[in-house]
């Protein structure tokens, strides 16, 4: 930890806003999370909440509650005790105060393990409570690190649909994690982390679809990146989806229930043709070759079909399908290629 | 199940069982011998000498006071040690192992020369109405100088053990610092702390050297048995040691049993 350094990090958050730290394992985003919660002074720089600076602020005077990583319980107090601490520490009534944790029990769905020891819990569970320990403490911002990383993928889901509600009951939540996927389903803005400072900040749309350097691109990792809404398929097409987006409709293998979300198209598993033949590929469109740029391995053509859809192709296709800018071409891609992420 | 504990017994380990098994014999042999050689009738003789009643009670409540009195500020100070940083903490480390490494009679000199009747602190409890020299005061004082350090070193190994997160995480839910030491740290070093406590009051009641220099009377039982085997000879100082040392081992029995129940619970 002593020669990690942050440098120049600087960015606001809303009142009501989820705003998504992303960045590598190893970039300072925990440090800069502690930072902020006053567990490690900074040896300069400030930080400010609703105006007022809390930088040399005590940790316990901050009103900001950070969920640690694996969820750190207090070993000695059951589920109960533990959620009922940031309570006591209000100086609440005991009757106030069960009243509470019933609620919190209830709304994070574990009202049947409140007497047991946190050493008996599940990952997915201990999580659970730490997150409903923070909110009991009525945080003015909520600072999750890699929240649901150390889940099993199971419990994903139901951890998403938790952050979501309790982002839109108004707490606001910076949330740090290196997984996209987390940014993209949760976040409404993002910063992208590159070696203890910002790369870019904005909404999830701005940095998906406009990268604007080469490392945030590489680490969104993803050229094609839509907007839309996932609706069900027809009746012989089980886990075929229908995805809209801007007048345009894809078909995506996903076994996700219909609502908004985002699709992403990894440039590589787009291929394109002169014209289209019969091919196990469920999304062919038509439309006019914008762009040809060599990128570090290979040749990206930018092809418009009412939507810019990008394709890593080599140099070799590029001559023998005779590809030039103007010219009409065909984009084909699997709707197993189609990886839809729901908000 | 432990790899070594199979069919093959290494010649090694039995060498080294064989010291072991030596070095037991020399603990518990002259135990046994003891108790062998004092017969009953000595015993319950002794069990209704008012003096020797009288000095085991003595015994009992000043280590108890000694320990608890100051517990109070040791546990906090060994937090501190776990804790901070602050210049001269390898010099304050080592003295609080001073008492360990010097002779308890010297220990009971040095404290004499603070707490005799001539001294400042001498003078300032006489003109309250109370003193340390020959008195229970004194034997709490000389109890709790040559055992201090085994709570402190245990208590601070307890605190060192503490996840240093859990305090800050509690920190982080509005609990103030004397909170967090309250209801995480102490709690959850509890089971070094006591075990700190009983070794520390096990050493004051058996302490002899220090307590003699500052307070003969009231008289406790190590001074008792000292007493006794000077003018009498050793038959009259044996049922003495043997009933005492028969007391404190049901005391520790029991707090061990206490100890362990709490682990279990833990659980």
């Amino acid at each position: 930890m002593g020669s990690l350094a942050i440098k120049d990090v600087s960015f606001d958050v809303q009142p009501g806003q989820y705003f998504v730290l992303l960045g590598a394992s190893g970039v300072g985003k925990s440090v800069l999370l502690e930072t902020i919660a006053g567990l490690i002074r900074p040896d300069a720089g400030q930080i400010f909440l609703n105006g007022k600076d809390v930088t040399r602020e005590k940790i316990q005077k901050r009103k900001i509650a950070l969920v640690f990583q694996n969820g750190v319980l207090f070993p000695n107090m059951t589920v109960y005790n533990n959620i009922a601490y940031p309570l006591r520490c209000k100086k609440l009534k005991s009757s106030q105060i069960r009243e509470r944790v019933a609620q919190l029990a209830e709304d994070f769905g574990f009202t049947d393990i409140l007497k047991r020891n946190p050493q008996t819990l599940s990952g997915g569970e201990s999580q659970r409570v730490s997150l409903a320990r923070a909110v009991a403490s009525e945080p003015r911002c909520l600072l999750l690190d890699e929240p649901i990383s150390s889940l099993d993928v199971k419990s994903r889901p139901q951890m998403r649909a938790l952050l979501r509600k309790i982002n839109a009951d108004g707490q606001t939540i910076v949330h740090v994690t290196h997984d996209y996927t987390e940014a993209v389903s949760l976040g409404t803005h993002i910063a992208v982390m590159e070696g203890g400072a910002i790369a870019q900040m904005g909404t999830v749309e701005e940095i998906f679809q406009r990268p604007k350097s080469e490392f945030v691109a590489r680490f969104v990792g993803i050229r094609n990146f839509f907007r839309g809404r996932l609706e069900e398929g027809g009746k012989h097409q089980a886990n075929t989806r229908q995805f809209t987006t801007g007048g345009l409709r894809f078909s995506v293998l996903t076994d996700s229930p219909r609502g908004k979300g985002f699709v992403c198209i990894r440039s590589e598993d787009v291929t394109i043709s002169n014209a289209v033949g019969s091919t196990s590929a469920r999304n062919n469109f038509e439309g006019t070759i914008v762009d040809i740029e060599p990128v570090g391995i290979g040749i990206e053509v930018i092809v418009d079909i009412g939507t810019e859809v990008a394709a890593l192709i080599t140099a070799e296709s590029v001559k023998a399908l005779e590809l030039h800018c103007g010219k009409k071409a065909w984009v084909s891609f699997k709707a197993s290629a189609v990886k839809y992420i729901g908000q | 199940m432990r790899p070594s504990s199979g069919i093959r017994t290494e010649p090694l380990t039995l060498i080294f069982a064989a010291f072991g098994g030596a070095v037991l014999l020399f603990i518990i042999a002259p135990l046994i011998s003891m108790f062998v050689n004092c017969s009953l009738p000595e015993l319950a003789e002794t069990v209704r000498d008012n003096e020797v009643r009288s000095s085991i009670w003595v015994t009992l409540w000043t280590s108890m006071a000694a320990t608890t009195v100051f517990a109070v500020a040791a546990i906090p100070f060994s937090y501190l040690l776990a804790r901070k940083d602050f210049p001269l903490k390898g010099l304050v480390t080592s003295i609080i192992d001073l008492p360990i490494v010097i002779p308890h009679s010297a220990a009971g000199i040095a404290l004499l020369g603070v707490l005799s009747r001539s001294s400042f602190l001498g003078k300032a409890a006489d003109k309250m109405g109370f003193g340390f020299v020959d008195s229970s005061l004194g034997i709490i004082a000389a109890m709790a100088f040559v055992s201090i350090p085994y709570l402190i070193n245990a208590a601070r190994d307890g605190f060192l053990a503490v996840d240093e997160r859990l305090e800050k995480a509690a920190l982080n839910l509005g609990a103030s610092p004397l909170r967090v030491f309250l209801t995480v740290s102490v709690p959850l070093a509890w089971r070094p702390i006591l075990s700190g406590l009983i070794l520390m009051w096990a050493r004051g009641m058996s302490e002899f050297g220090a307590v003699l220099i500052i307070a003969y009377h009231p008289t406790i039982t190590p001074v008792l048995i000292y007493e006794r085997f000077g003018a009498f000879g050793l038959k009259y100082a044996r049922p003495v040691a043997v009933l005492f040392i028969s007391v404190c081992l049901a005391f520790f029995i029991v707090l061990r049993l206490l100890a362990k129940r709490g682990k279990v619970a833990e659980r």
